[in-house]
């Protein structure tokens, strides 16, 4: 396809959308004058017939695939026999699927911890030095980087070569040179997972950071002088004061990063590929759903398990929405 | 109990110089007012002795020490701000409490300073609320009592009626005055309104472009203005200036001209100014007589009549600004009436051409 034929696509497309809604005001517009009587219904009519195009889409491409892989895990492998909730009870029955369990709960509490705590931190630190928006500028750099990306850029932090060889990861290169046995990092069960939590940390830390940044800005000067007089400590302050005052930032920012978390699945695909059980519900729905063959029942429990386990804070967050909107 | 002396500070942001070589004694227990336009450095003055701003040169001392160097903490003050600055997430209770459980006092008196307070103040209903429940004029009494429980020397107030609507500042402003009474602690107000300046004030400090204009008792500012400026900016509607030059002066009296119509003698002297100098003449609207001859008189149209009740404003022609005068409230001058003005003598004020009064 020439560079050509897409600007005519593109231009075709916008065409028919102009089109399409000049065409439908111009006929209810028509019908409404014919009938000459001014419902309220017109005004709800032509809210329906601007939505629908948008809303059609919405629904082929997430709607329908939410309901067709629901249908897809009670079925085979091969997605033409029923078989019940056989592939849920395989499911619960597997041990990769405990520990990819475990291994997400791991995640969830460690990652969006660690990167809203280290945000804030150095959000509120970095507004007190010289060389603080330095500083803001690299944390905030990994943001750019995508997760498969990052995966890559940390295999070679943690990389590891025989003892006798030249260490090219970072990494082992310290620990060689204080003295110590090089580490196969990625193998040790366990610690591996808290190594590839770092690589989430170093890149959502940039996000909190400047969300924080921003929200700290919008902290009432007067407040914490008041807090100074009242004979409160820098500290004190960050606790007590700034922390409360920026507890729906803090919230929503751990929001979006567990949902992140919820599905990870780059970086372990690329530093692991969910060995020496580092396995996370996002890679054993890959593996199935793709690997060896494809096993579509299987493989979409696991997409079920994850959309299940999102929609518990997806409420939340819709909730806290609407308490804001009220105030 | 607790003198503050203020002793040729200095205080620069940047290139510009806020606060020029200001010298200052406040008496304790005395209830001083800081007032002038915006930008005169009156909240600045304040925010220095409070500890929020360094002070490039000069001391500050509170009961005679130099607190310069000190945290807010260790000057045993307390700050009300004109935002309030409640700590929203806190109760009532808590947000007056906040101080006290930093100094690690007792629940028991915790509890207690702060039921004081609240009983001073009439919040003991609210003490579980949140800021956000509490009205504008509630919230400055939360604001109030969070200075009062911690016994500090020294209340600092930085434009604290400033947002609140004009009866509720009226009655806070009773309030504050009571409030000094009660606790005769020494209170320092940073405010621009002139009327909250001549009613609270022991003593009112006029800051203008940095330095002091003039500091007196109330009265003594409104009656013997030592510049053009104190003229104007103390009174309401303010005082009258009109353009004027000297026709002879003796040893204790300066005769002037008044719109080249009339002349009149005042009873004042300056030994700046010599005979034929311009010079500016200053009244105020409600010590000008209507229809009444006076030491002098001049007779002009009235544009404006301004009903208050209690008095009238008329607004009379003059080349530039309008005189205004006030007369009784149920004075039945009309628009587009000529009135007779007339100056009584020794009510009247001179300022050189370098806006400084003759004595």
């Amino acid at each position: 396809m020439t560079i050509f034929s897409l600007f005519v696509y593109i231009f075709i497309g916008v065409l028919v959308c102009v089109a399409y809604f000049h065409l439908s005001n111009f006929l209810l517009d028509f019908f409404t004058e014919k009938t000459s009587k001014k419902s309220i219904n017109d005004s709800s009519i032509r809210v329906i017939i601007f939505i629908a195009p948008g809303f059609i889409v919405l629904l082929i491409f997430i709607l329908y695939p939410v309901f067709e892989t629901v249908r897809l895990s009670f079925y085979d492998k091969y997605g033409r026999d029923f078989v019940g909730i056989s592939n849920y009870i395989w499911a619960i029955q597997n041990p990769e699927f405990k520990r990819a369990i475990l291994n997400n709960l791991g995640w969830l509490l460690i990652v969006p911890t660690l990167s809203t705590f280290f945000g804030l931190v150095i959000a509120n630190l970095a507004d007190k030095l010289w060389w603080g928006t330095i500083a803001k500028s690299l944390i905030f750099m990994p943001m750019a980087i995508s997760f498969v990306g990052a995966g890559v850029i940390w295999k070679f932090v943690y990389d590891y070569r025989g003892p006798g060889d030249q260490q090219i990861g970072f990494l082992n290169a310290i620990i060689v040179f204080l003295g110590y046995e090089p580490q196969a990092w990625l193998t040790i069960p366990l610690w591996n997972n808290l190594f590839l939590m770092a690589v989430m940390i170093w890149i959502q830390t940039g996000l909190a950071m400047v969300i924080f940044s921003a929200a700290l800005r919008g902290v009432p000067k007067d407040m914490l002088e008041a807090a100074r007089i009242d004979g409160a400590n820098e500290l004190k302050i960050f606790t007590s004061i700034i922390i409360p005052y920026l507890q729906q930032t803090i919230l929503v920012i751990w929001t979006i990063i567990t949902i992140l978390v919820l599905k990870i699945f780059d970086i372990i695909l690329a530093l692991t590929n969910g060995m020496w059980q580092t396995d996370v519900l996002a890679n054993l729905m890959y593996d199935w759903m793709f690997r060896g063959g494809g096993d579509s029942g299987r493989g979409s429990v696991f997409a079920i398990i994850i959309m299940i386990a999102v929609i518990p804070i997806m409420i939340l967050n819709i909730y806290r929405h609407k308490e804001e909107q009220k105030i | 109990m607790a003198d503050i002396n203020i002793n040729t500070i200095n205080k620069y942001y940047g290139d510009v110089h806020v606060i020029k070589d200001i010298s200052l004694d406040i008496k304790s227990q005395s209830f001083t007012v800081l007032v002038g336009p915006s930008g005169c450095g009156k909240s600045t003055m304040l925010r220095m002795i409070a500890g929020l701003e360094d002070i490039n040169s000069g001391t500050i001392s509170i009961d005679g020490e130099v607190v310069n160097d000190l945290p807010p903490k260790q000057r045993n003050i307390a700050m009300v701000f004109q935002s309030y600055a409640l700590y929203p997430h806190m109760t009532v209770f808590d947000n007056m409490a906040f101080g006290l459980k930093l100094e690690k006092r007792s629940k028991d008196e915790i509890n207690e300073r702060v039921q004081e307070a609240a009983r001073i103040l009439q919040i003991e209903d609210y003490l579980q609320r949140k800021p956000k429940q509490l009205s504008g004029g509630q919230r400055q009494r939360v604001a109030i009592g969070r200075a009062i429980t911690r016994k500090p020397k020294v209340f600092l107030f930085d434009e604290p009626l400033s947002n609140l609507d004009a009866a509720l500042r009226v009655q806070m402003r009773v309030e504050l005055a009571k409030l000094h009474d009660q606790l005769n602690a020494t209170m320092i107000y940073v405010t621009h309104d002139q009327t909250e300046a001549m009613t609270l004030a022991d003593d009112i400090v006029v800051l203008d472009e940095g330095i002091v204009s003039q500091k007196g008792s109330p009265m003594e500012l409104y009656s013997n203005p030592s510049n053009l400026f104190v003229g104007g900016f103390i009174g309401s509607p303010k005082m009258n200036f009109i353009d004027s030059k000297i026709l002879s002066s003796t040893n204790n009296s300066t005769e002037i001209d008044i719109f080249g119509t009339s002349k009149i003698t005042i009873p004042k002297t300056s030994s700046n100014s010599s005979n034929g100098d311009s010079v500016t003449l200053g009244i105020r609207p409600e010590h000008l007589l209507v229809n009444q001859d006076g030491d002098s008189s001049w007779e002009s149209k009235v544009f404006v009549v301004e009903k208050l009740g209690s008095g009238t404003f008329l607004y009379l022609e003059k080349d530039g600004e309008p005189l205004v005068v006030e007369t009784e409230g149920d004075s039945n001058i009309k628009v587009g009436d000529t009135v007779k003005v007339g100056f009584t003598a020794s009510r009247c004020q001179l300022f050189d051409s370098n806006n400084q009064a003759f004595k």
